[in-house]
């Protein structure tokens, strides 16, 4: 279909965009499009105005400084996908890019939208999550910063106010020589996932576990970050059955059940993948505890 | 409602137009300049049958409002073969090895797989099927589209060298 009829505009520059948002009625800000967009040409979301971010300067671009990373907003998640700083510092962001939608939607997807979406079934809020990211928000009444873990706060939900805008998530640098791993289920590459979760893996003294991040996707409103797995983790070697005990914390979660899949299916769908993501990290650090974990 | 001015390459020819801010690329292309190369299915960015390139990157064309294309390079199907009306090697090679059958994909077929050839030289069967993941077939069962396009990447590349 074709979307209803709506005043479009397009700011160069941030203020005017958020002196835009305050001022119009049901306005609504366009990224890449890739899910805003469908929904107009639904009809699902019917905005009586537009506000372009496409135009708008500085609201994309990685850069690394003072042992931070910083991707605004307006970065299109392929060009995260295939960025050098990313693939030297936080390859996770690569590794769950290559499950997000298609290369034409990563060629418009920002990660910006992405994050204020908050699609439940969405990678990068959880990969924000998991690497304990800030998402920093701009407004009226000047600039804010919400732990990424906090920002999905309900189905498609954010923390953000309606006259606030995503302008960049920042982050520490994870340690050089970090595990990461990615698993999600879909029923075709690229389609929602129906569950997913990441794992970012730190070894300290004597090849023990220093540091473990686990987050889950697609069973909550938001991404979920797993503190028994976490905690299972550390202080401890990386082995078969240390993973596996991790991974069963998933089983004290209550997912959604929907047409796609049942509460039940996605309970037992994350606790696999969770094992995987964490063998696949465990392998990234020359940590080999067998296949079938 | 609003309308607004828009300037555009489209396949190296400048057009300026004035359009409502509702309007997808898609339609633009279709019914505004008339080129009816670029397919609509599904009108919400599932079938990639839209797909044309925006400043030489693929895009799904119902995803992305005309207004936004303003000061950008857009190329179509159209703007694949030669003024003569010869084919590319990658529309060549889509005849020969059978790479459609109805036709409705093949353009956002052709214009995905001439940007994912322009950044992958020697491609495997595997990143083929990855890369046109985003563009359904109802007809062909791909096997005709993965082996135009590794012919295709074959003949560009010894045409290159
Ligand atoms: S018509 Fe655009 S993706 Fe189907
Ligand atoms: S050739 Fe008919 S849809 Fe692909």
């Amino acid at each position: 279909m074709k979307p209803q009829a709506f005043a479009y505009h397009a700011p160069r520059g941030l203020n005017e965009a958020i002196a835009l948002l305050a001022r119009l009625d049901n306005a609504k800000l366009l990224a890449g499009g890739q899910s805003l967009v469908a929904m107009m040409n639904f009809r699902v979301v019917a905005p009586d105005a537009i506000v372009d971010l496409n135009g708008v300067a500085g609201l994309d671009g990685i850069a690394v400084g003072g042992e931070r990373l910083r991707i605004g907003a307006m970065t299109r998640q392929r060009d995260i996908e295939v960025s050098p700083l990313i693939a030297r510092h936080a390859p996770l962001f690569a590794a769950a890019l290559a499950h997000v939608g298609h290369r034409q939607t990563r060629n418009r997807g920002t990660i910006g939208g992405s994050l204020a979406h908050a699609d439940p079934a969405a990678e990068l809020p959880a990969i924000c999550a998991v690497h304990d990211a800030v998402v920093e928000l701009a407004g009226p009444r000047g600039t804010r910063r919400v732990e990424a873990r906090d920002f999905c706060t309900d189905f498609m939900t954010t923390a953000a106010a309606p006259e606030e805008i995503v302008t960049a998530i920042e982050m520490a640098l994870p340690p050089r020589g970090h595990g990461f791993g990615f698993a999600e289920f879909a029923r075709r590459h690229g389609d929602f996932a129906l569950a997913g979760a990441a794992a970012l893996v730190v070894l300290g003294a004597g090849g023990m576990v220093d540091r473990a991040a686990v987050v889950l996707f697609g069973v909550a409103h938001a991404p979920l970050r797993l503190a028994q797995a976490e905690e299972a983790l550390r202080g401890r070697a990386l082995t078969r059955a240390g993973i596996l005990a991790a991974a069963a914390a998933a089983r004290a979660i209550t997912p959604i059940g929907d047409m796609h899949a049942s509460a039940d299916f996605r309970r037992h769908l994350v606790e696999v993948l969770l094992a995987r993501a964490l063998r696949d990290a465990a392998l990234r650090i020359g940590v080999d505890v067998g296949g079938g974990a | 409602m609003s309308e607004h001015a828009v300037t555009l390459t489209v396949n190296g020819v400048a057009h300026a137009r004035t359009i409502e801010g509702r309007v997808n690329l898609a339609d633009f292309l279709r019914h505004t300049l008339g080129l009816t190369g670029t397919h609509v299915g599904c009108e919400h960015g599932v079938c990639g049958a839209c797909t044309v390139l925006v400043d030489g990157r693929s895009v799904r064309a119902c995803l992305m409002f005309a207004v936004q294309a303003d000061g950008r390079a857009v190329t179509t199907v159209e703007g694949l073969a030669a003024a003569d009306g010869g084919l590319d090697p990658l529309q060549a090679a889509f005849r020969e090895h059978h790479g459609l059958q109805c036709g409705f994909c093949t353009p956002g077929m052709l214009m995905t797989l001439t940007e994912f050839l322009r950044e992958n030289k020697t491609p495997s069967a595997a990143q083929v099927r990855e890369a046109i993941g985003g563009n359904l077939c109802r007809c062909t069962g791909y096997a005709g589209i993965i082996a135009a396009a590794l012919a295709a990447a074959r003949r560009i590349a010894a045409d290159g060298a």
